[in-house]
This record gives structure tokens, C-alpha cells and sequence, in this order.
């Protein structure tokens, strides 16, 4: 069959080609081009190759900030998916609950992402945080500017806090579409209610699922301002994420080449994650 | 299969009901015996879905009793009650295969899995679907769903009673004859008590052996579905049952005859005046539009639309500023000089909205 071909289309799109051209194509390409050159200050440029990707890929530095990062990511999607399930079962479905616990759940996510790291940076000081003081007054020795451990309790207790609601709005939605019919029918069927979660709500809710944890995976993955805020990296490396290093190498070290490479790896590393989980789980979603 | 027996409950979805109009089911006092097709037939909100999941367990009546063969089960669950339900949009459990759908309420029940493969076996072949037993649910088409939703409920060799809520909303129309003249075939076969709720009147007069129509939280008439035709107990039986509609006229009495402005019509015998109604409460003559007779005798009428609708046409006209509605053959013209007579056998008489006997 002749497929009709209307050049039309491409005008039309053209809008489309420059905006995207010029807030993300352009500076993707200054990228490569830095990652390919070496500099020594004064605008002058030296042809590189791809030492910078070599030295990356031995780099320890970069491959222990990815191990972190991954780690990181495994730990808030193990905690804030069932958690997030576990409270939009529990919440209310009608009633004067539902605003309110709709409005409770979307503070989180309202405020701006630095005021979040503030806010936790303050809470858990052991000097005047509220959280930080009474921890240490009930005699755990907590210190998360010291302690590698107490610094990686904060920043996931903060992430936690911060986007579980996500997860929470998601299943919600997904939970409030079931028709009633299903719950009266399970009913007569005589099925438990880990059965009804079984074979109705998890089915019911596992499109947003899927959308859920992969907006929480390439959010986390990315993460920089919170804990850049809070621990600032440390204490030493140990809540040094990706981003955070990128940052470092970039403006920190002004080490444009490096950066770039890392950048460009960084970039095609969620790519290729993001694709892997999309199509792993939408072909799970086929087959059945 | 059970007797249930519906006694005088009423249902309010409102914590303290005061008023009559308060109460989504006013009363209802009615027994569906064992073995029978019911239809509960009404207009949207007339309480028959209400009435269908106080039977079922869903809702607890406000007052009243249900019975299962004489058995007081008004407290009893869900699942104590041991009933199905096939619901308006086709309930199926998305992951499990067709199969697994239909052991499902089983397994739930914790029967051994020898009896469960036996009983979900012979299911498959009575609803038709052991081709598919192996198939996701979530695949296949709408009527074949409903069809596991019923089957979910013929697994269970036990059950007091099928229960259908409009259960043929989203199937197409040529698939609905199917589905219908299946599920007689079911209740010839197996003799469940089957209830079936619908606001269709032609899914209600063929699927069932009595219809109950329920109008305004009431049951206004129990029947076969040619005594609702004949003789509507309540003039909303009439309009609500046919198509078109009986025409519903207002006149007033003399003996054996009804005064329709100028117009005098002859009835079959003396309305008898019910005691207690007002000499000049409401009176209204009904007449079926397949009794109204067109032709050159009789009462002078201005047609105003004539509809045909294959078979036969609808003819309006206006008879003493009336609408009223007449049904003629294919073949038959409508003459220069209309006139109506009404058929005396399919006159009826009714008072404040009540059908009224007429003795000879």
C-alpha cells in the first residue's frame, strides 16, 4: 500500500525542531565539544579524542559516586513504592478526609527543592534541630556531619519525606478509578482482602506503578540539591552522588573536559536505564 | 436454589429517614419463589438496584426482614448468603486466565483443587468458553466477560440465587438476543431462582415468567408479561410498558359509560367506585394504541404524524385536545375523514392512577 506522503507536516513541526534545537540540542553539542578538547585557560582549545572518556571509565571517583547513586536509588524505590501503596489504600475515598489528606500529601511537593534540604539540614543538627536534639538526647549517638551512616539516614529520610507523596497521588488515582462493582464482586467471590489487593488494585494500579517508579528512578538518579544542601557531599565522599561530582569536576575544579565526558556518560547511563525499565515493564504488560 | 422471601422492607441512604420521600424503597412485601425468572423492571431510581443488593448483602435494609427458604438472613453476609451477582459493566479479574476467574470464588472457599478442576470444567462447557479456558480474561470481548462474571457464579453448585444488575448494558445489540436466549436456556436447564434487574422492557418480558415493576421505591404491578400488557394495574405500567405508550385519557363516569369531552365511549361493564375516592377525584380511561381502531366510524380525529416503523405504523392524532397514539398494519392508509373507535376489550379504568375492576 502507497503511504501518503504530505510535506505540510514538516512545517508544521518546525516550531517544534527550533524550540527544542535551541534549548537542548545546541548545548548538548557545546558539551560534546568540550568533551573531545583539552584547555589550558585563555579560550584555547586542544583536540583530545577521547581521553577524557578513557580516563573516566578508570576513574574510581566516578565509578564510586555511580555505585552510591544506584545504591541510593534502590533504597527510596524499595521504601517510598510500597510505602506510597500503603498509604493511598489507607487513605480516605470520600468524605471530608479526602481534601485533606490530598492537600497534606501535595505539601511536600510544593515546596522548592533547596527549602527541602534546608529544612532537613536545620531539623537534624544536633545543636538546635529538632529532630537532631532529641535523637541525641534519648542517647543515640546521631551526627550526620560526621557520620557517614547518619549522613545517608538523613538524605534518605529526607527523600522519603520529600516525594513518597508522588507515589501516593500516583496509586490514589489509579485506586479512586476502580469501579465499585469490583469490590461488591469480590465480595461475593469471597475473596480476602490480601486477594482483593492481588487481583484487583495492584492490576488496577500498575500503569501509574510503572510511571511512578520510573519518574522516582530518573528523579533520584539525578538527585543533587537536596543532599548538596544538607551534606554538601560528605562527610568526605560519602553521600557524593553523581551529580554532585559532575558539579565539583565542572565548577568546582573547572575541569571542563572531564565534566563534559562525565555529562555525556552520566546522560546516556538514565537514557539507557529509563529505556531498559520502560520496556521491561511494558512488555510484562503485554504479554499478559 | 432457594425461596426468598422479601418482608415488608424498606431502605433509606439516609441516616434518620422521616418522610416517605426519604426512602429509596417506600416497601416491599413480595416472595420469589423457587426456580423463577424474575425481572425487576423500573425507570432509573425507581429503587431496583437498591432492592437487588439488599438481596445480595451489599446494602442492609433500614427495616424488614429477607428470608431464604424461611431462613432470617437479613444479618447474614455477602458470602454467607451464598448468592451471585452479575453486575451492569463486566467484573473480571484482569491477570487471572479464564480459567482462574472461574476457580477463583472457590479457591476463595478453600475447596480441594480435584473438585475445583471438576467444578470449573463443567462450568466452562455451560457458559460455552472451554475453548478459551487457557486465555487471559483481560482479552477477551464484552459479552464474553459478562459470561465469566455469570460463570464465576454457576461455579458454585449452591447458590440460592443468580442475581443480574442490567447485566446486557455494554453488549452489542445482535449479541444480546445471544446472551438472553442463553441464560433461558441456563434456567430451563438448572432451574436457578434467577432476578434480573433492567429498565428494558422488551429484555424484561423475554427473559422473565413474571416481571415486577417497581416505580418510586414501589412495586406497582407482579405479572406475566401479557396481564402487564392487558391490564396495567397503574397508569405507569401503561406508559412505561409498550411502545408507543397506552394512551391515558381523562374522562368521566356514567354507568357504563365514559364521557370524554362531547365524546361518549361505550366500556366493557360498570367501573366499580372504589370506596374512600373522591367523587371528583381523578379518572382516566387507558387504551393500548393497538386497540385504538382507525377508521371512518366512530370519534372525529386530526392526525397529526404518522411513524412508520416497519412492521406497522404509529399514527398521532388528536382526539377532545388529546394526544393520543394509534397503532395500524404496514398496508393500511390512513382515511380523508379519520375517525378512532376504541376496542372495548382493551379498555381499562383507572382512578387516582389505580386500575378499577368493572363488573358486567
Amino acid at each position: 500500500m502507497d503511504k501518503t506522503w504530505n510535506n505540510k507536516a514538516w512545517f508544521l513541526v518546525l516550531p517544534v525542531l527550533v524550540l527544542v534545537a535551541f534549548s537542548a540540542v545546541i548545548p548538548l553539542m557545546t558539551v560534546v565539544n568540550y568533551s573531545v578538547q583539552d584547555t589550558f585557560g585563555n579560550n584555547v582549545f586542544f583536540w583530545a579524542g577521547t581521553e577524557w572518556f578513557e580516563e573516566l571509565l578508570h576513574s574510581d571517583r566516578f565509578w564510586e559516586a555511580m555505585v552510591r547513586n544506584l545504591i541510593f536509588s534502590f533504597i527510596i524505590l524499595a521504601i517510598e513504592v510500597p510505602l506510597g501503596i500503603f498509604i493511598a489504600l489507607n487513605m480516605p475515598k470520600k468524605g471530608w478526609g479526602v481534601p485533606v489528606c490530598l492537600v497534606l500529601m501535595a505539601l511536600p511537593l510544593l515546596i522548592p527543592w533547596n527549602v527541602v534540604g534546608t529544612i532537613w539540614q536545620v531539623f537534624g543538627r544536633n545543636d538546635i534541630g529538632l529532630l537532631g536534639y532529641y535523637v541525641n538526647a534519648l542517647g543515640f549517638n546521631y551526627n550526620y556531619v560526621q557520620d557517614p551512616f547518619d549522613a545517608w539516614v538523613t538524605v534518605i529520610i529526607m527523600d522519603v519525606w520529600h516525594w513518597t507523596s508522588l507515589v501516593v497521588l500516583l496509586c490514589y488515582a489509579g485506586l479512586v478509578s476502580i469501579p465499585d462493582a469490583f469490590y461488591q464482586a469480590a465480595k461475593i467471590d469471597g475473596a480476602s482482602r490480601w486477594a482483593v489487593f492481588r487481583y484487583i488494585q495492584l492490576p488496577k494500579m500498575q500503569r501509574v506503578l510503572l510511571i511512578a517508579v520510573l519518574l522516582r528512578f530518573m528523579d533520584s538518579f539525578m538527585i543533587y540539591t537536596e543532599p548538596f544542601v544538607v551534606t554538601g557531599g560528605g562527610p568526605g565522599n560519602s553521600t557524593t552522588f553523581l551529580s554532585i561530582d559532575l558539579v565539583k569536576t565542572a565548577l568546582g575544579q573547572f575541569d571542563l573536559g572531564p565534566a563534559a565526558a562525565m555529562s555525556l556518560v552520566y546522560f546516556l547511563i538514565i537514557l539507557l536505564l529509563s529505556w531498559v525499565f520502560y520496556t521491561v515493564m511494558t512488555n510484562y504488560d503485554a504479554e499478559r | 436454589m432457594a425461596r426468598i422471601d422479601v418482608n415488608h422492607i424498606r431502605h433509606s441512604y439516609l441516616p434518620n429517614p422521616r418522610k416517605d420521600s426519604d426512602f429509596a424503597l417506600k416497601e416491599v412485601h413480595h416472595t420469589f419463589e423457587d426456580g423463577g425468572a424474575y425481572a425487576l423492571l423500573g425507570p432509573s431510581g425507581c429503587g431496583k438496584t437498591t432492592l437487588l443488593n439488599i438481596i445480595s448483602g451489599l446494602l442492609h435494609p433500614s427495616h424488614g426482614q429477607l428470608l431464604f427458604n424461611g431462613r432470617d438472613i437479613t444479618n447474614l453476609s455477602t458470602q454467607e448468603r451464598n448468592i451471585a451477582q452479575v453486575f451492569q459493566f463486566p467484573v473480571i479479574y484482569d491477570t487471572m486466565t479464564v480459567y482462574d476467574n472461574l476457580a477463583f470464588p472457590l479457591r476463595n472457599r478453600r475447596v480441594p483443587e480435584a473438585d475445583v478442576d471438576r467444578k470449573v470444567r463443567e462450568t466452562l462447557d455451560m457458559i460455552d468458553l472451554a475453548s478459551l479456558a487457557k486465555k487471559k480474561a483481560r482479552g477477551l470481548t464484552a459479552d464474553q466477560k459478562q459470561k465469566i462474571s455469570l460463570g464465576r457464579g454457576l461455579v458454585r453448585s449452591d447458590v440460592n440465587a443468580i442475581l443480574f444488575d442490567e447485566p446486557l448494558t455494554v453488549i452489542d445489540p445482535h449479541m444480546k438476543w445471544v446472551l438472553r436466549s442463553q441464560l433461558k436456556q441456563l434456567h430451563r436447564r438448572f432451574g436457578y431462582t434467577m432476578v434480573y434487574v433492567t429498565h428494558d422492557q422488551t429484555e424484561a418480558l423475554t427473559f422473565a415468567d413474571r416481571v415486577v415493576v417497581m416505580y418510586d421505591g414501589e412495586i406497582v404491578q407482579i405479572g406475566t408479561p401479557a396481564e402487564l400488557f392487558e391490564r396495567p394495574r397503574h397508569t405507569f405500567v401503561g406508559y412505561f410498558i409498550g411502545s408507543p405508550g397506552m394512551n391515558v385519557l381523562p374522562v368521566a363516569l356514567e354507568g357504563r359509560t365514559a364521557k370524554l369531552g362531547a365524546q361518549r365511549i361505550e366500556l366493557p361493564g360498570v367501573p366499580q367506585t372504589v370506596t374512600g375516592m373522591a367523587e371528583d377525584g381523578a379518572v382516566e380511561l387507558g387504551i393500548r394504541p393497538e386497540y385504538v381502531r382507525l377508521g371512518r366510524e366512530g370519534m372525529a380525529v386530526q392526525v397529526s404524524k404518522v411513524e412508520d416503523v416497519g412492521r406497522h405504523k404509529v399514527v398521532r392524532a388528536n382526539l377532545e385536545g388529546r394526544e393520543i397514539a394509534a397503532v395500524i398494519g404496514e398496508d393500511e392508509e390512513v382515511p380523508a375523514e379519520p375517525k378512532v373507535r376504541f376496542d372495548p376489550a382493551g379498555i381499562n379504568i383507572y382512578a387516582d392512577s389505580w386500575r378499577v375492576e368493572m363488573g358486567a
